[in-house]
């Protein structure tokens, strides 16, 4: 009997749930802020569900219910990924060390 | 037009670059280069779509005209707002990823061919379920962080919302969802559906609307978490592993936060989420309130104090970030190490609005990350420090948490501040904190309470040093 794929995918989910743990932990504690916007920016990767949404009208009709919520799921999801990556960037980029000589 | 196959090995690159991109942030070295992984993943993802779709036709460019519109809104907030807004634009960001993961869901919905999951009226089972967890906890998401943006905004009062029977009432909703996707995938009826988000909606806003200002580090955390899972569901619809293998990452990164901020506050996650803390002990704390005598002091004598001083170490609460004293502050601890002077941060967990929320605001005035300590590696040396500066914070410093078993806050983890052989608190008054509890360090023998706007104190004591 056939594995179903589901089963692969559930796999995937739960050893990425411990994979995140793991990873979250070893995260600095003055880092969590950007941990937070930085998080956001990928889970902004839903965009791809809104692109298959918004393609999924054909050459007569771009617009039809389905594709017009894709489309503005997928305007949602770019304010999220840009808008996170940069902030992230951002913040990132104020972190500095000590001078050594002053 | 490329293969399912090959289209899948690419997610999952995208996904394990997101996974880079979590780890670089294990340091301030390392992180810019996470970041920059991140960005990647999110690329390649977005190429993958395209071509595995393959219909470049007129519906292309709308979606590139719609990412182009999103994506200068994104880029044009991320480089204009304030450091100090960052917990509202995290709060913001999230509803938005939340309503992106119902509107899929929507779309998925109503036409499941372009999908491949079925036709209307008939989706296959599996996808229903994963879909309508995804849509109900993204609508969850979406109105929850909504409030949580309220308000931190100040749009909306900080201090709880509470009404009778508002626990059972969140209880049957909550059954009622479950129930609601029950049907739902027995009948496939579309009002089902609608039902279901409606009732979502609902739940979020109940949700947050009980919980306390202060309390929002929590709450940010934990809808960080749901838009994981949110994402994760609309990824298992789908079946695509880099969404499947990011709601995970993000769910799990939002739940050990959650985790991580209630432990600093020594609550249980459920106290959190249940609420109207702060709210029922305000009665008590006015009643109790005696008289007692502080030691008020002003810039000059400050600055005396600080002069003397061999080593200082400063602890800033949210008043900091709400005078947006950071820069000041940075200002006159430059004035001070001229003088020879070692100064030290010291941060609570639960400093702030938002995990890390002081740490950002430091950085933004140019203080060094490698200055600044978290809780467990500085308390110890309150006691050979000669000036505490405490600058916007209160509850985190109060040894009441030590001492007085009665006390809300007793068992939190607090800074030591008491021990430092002198302290200087500043305050606009002595109202008491968040808790409702009053502050003991304002009445001790070594506490010097000077009470002014945190950014007016720390530039005229710098004028004074």
């Amino acid at each position: 009997m056939e594995i179903d794929p589901l089963i692969f995918r559930l796999s995937i989910f739960i050893l990425s749930i411990f994979v995140g743990y793991y990873v979250v932990w070893s995260v600095t504690p003055s880092l969590h802020t950007p941990l937070m916007s930085v998080t956001n920016a990928i889970s902004s990767v839903i965009i791809v569900g809104a692109i298959i949404a918004g393609l999924s009208g054909n050459s007569e009709s771009i617009f039809n219910t389905s594709s017009v919520f894709g489309f503005i799921a997928i305007a949602l999801a770019a304010i999220n990924i840009f808008g996170g990556f940069l902030v992230t960037q951002r913040m990132l980029a104020m972190y500095k060390k000590k001078k050594k000589d002053k | 037009m490329i293969s399912a196959n090959l289209s899948a090995i690419f997610y999952l690159v995208s996904g394990v670059l997101f996974i880079l991109a979590l780890r670089g942030l294990s340091s301030p070295e390392t992180s810019r280069q996470g970041n920059l992984f991140g960005i990647l993943g999110m690329f390649i993802a977005v190429t993958v779509t395209f071509l595995s779709v393959g219909n470049f036709s007129s519906g292309f460019i709308f979606v590139l005209v719609f990412i182009l519109i999103g994506g200068s809104i994104g880029a044009f907030i991320a480089y204009k707002i304030p450091m100090t807004a960052m917990p509202e634009l995290v709060a913001g960001f999230h509803s938005l990823v939340g309503l992106a993961a119902v509107f899929v869901a929507i779309s998925a919905f109503l036409n499941p061919e372009a999908f491949n999951l079925g036709k209307p009226g008939n989706i296959k089972l599996g996808s229903l379920i994963e879909m309508s967890i995804g849509a109900a906890v993204g609508a969850i998401t979406f109105s929850g962080s909504i409030i949580a943006f309220l308000k931190l905004q100040g749009i909306m009062s900080g201090s709880p919302i509470t009404f009778k029977g508002q626990h059972p009432l969140n209880a049957i909703i909550l059954v009622s969802i479950v129930i609601l996707i029950y049907l739902l995938c027995s009948t496939q009826s579309s009002n089902l559906f609608w039902i279901l988000l409606a009732v979502s909606f609902l739940i979020g806003f109940l949700l947050i609307i009980p919980i306390g200002g202060a309390d929002m580090p929590v709450v940010i955390s934990m809808l960080n978490s749901y838009s994981g899972w949110a994402a994760a569901g609309i990824g298992f619809t789908l079946e695509n592993t880099a969404l499947i293998i990011t709601g995970a990452l993000v769910g799990s990164s939002g739940a050990i936060l959650s985790y991580i901020m209630c432990k600093g506050m020594n609550r249980s996650f459920f106290n959190v989420i249940l609420g109207g803390f702060g709210a029922t002990e305000d009665n008590s704390g006015a009643t109790k309130k005696e008289q007692r005598p502080v030691k008020s002091g002003n810039a000059d004598d400050a600055a005396f104090l600080m002069k003397n001083a061999s080593s200082v170490i400063i602890v800033p609460g949210y008043g900091m970030a709400v005078a947006q004293a950071q820069h000041a502050l940075r200002e006159m601890v430059d004035t001070l190490k001229k003088n020879d002077i070692k100064v030290s941060y010291a941060i609570h967990p639960v400093a702030g609005r938002m995990p890390g929320h002081m740490n950002v605001l430091l950085a933004e005035a140019n203080v060094p990350y490698d200055e600044v300590f978290e809780l467990e590696e500085i308390n110890n040396d309150f006691a050979n420090a000669d000036v505490a500066f405490v600058i916007g914070a209160n509850d985190v410093t109060n040894p009441v948490a030590k001492t007085d078993p009665q006390s809300p806050i007793y068992g939190m983890p607090v800074l030591d501040v008491e021990k430092c052989k002198s302290v200087l608190f500043v305050k606009r008054s002595l109202s008491p904190g968040y808790a409702g509890i009053d502050n003991d360090l304002f009445y001790k023998e070594n506490t010097l309470m000077l009470f002014a706007d945190a950014k007016k104190m720390t530039e005229d004591i710098t004028k004074n040093l």
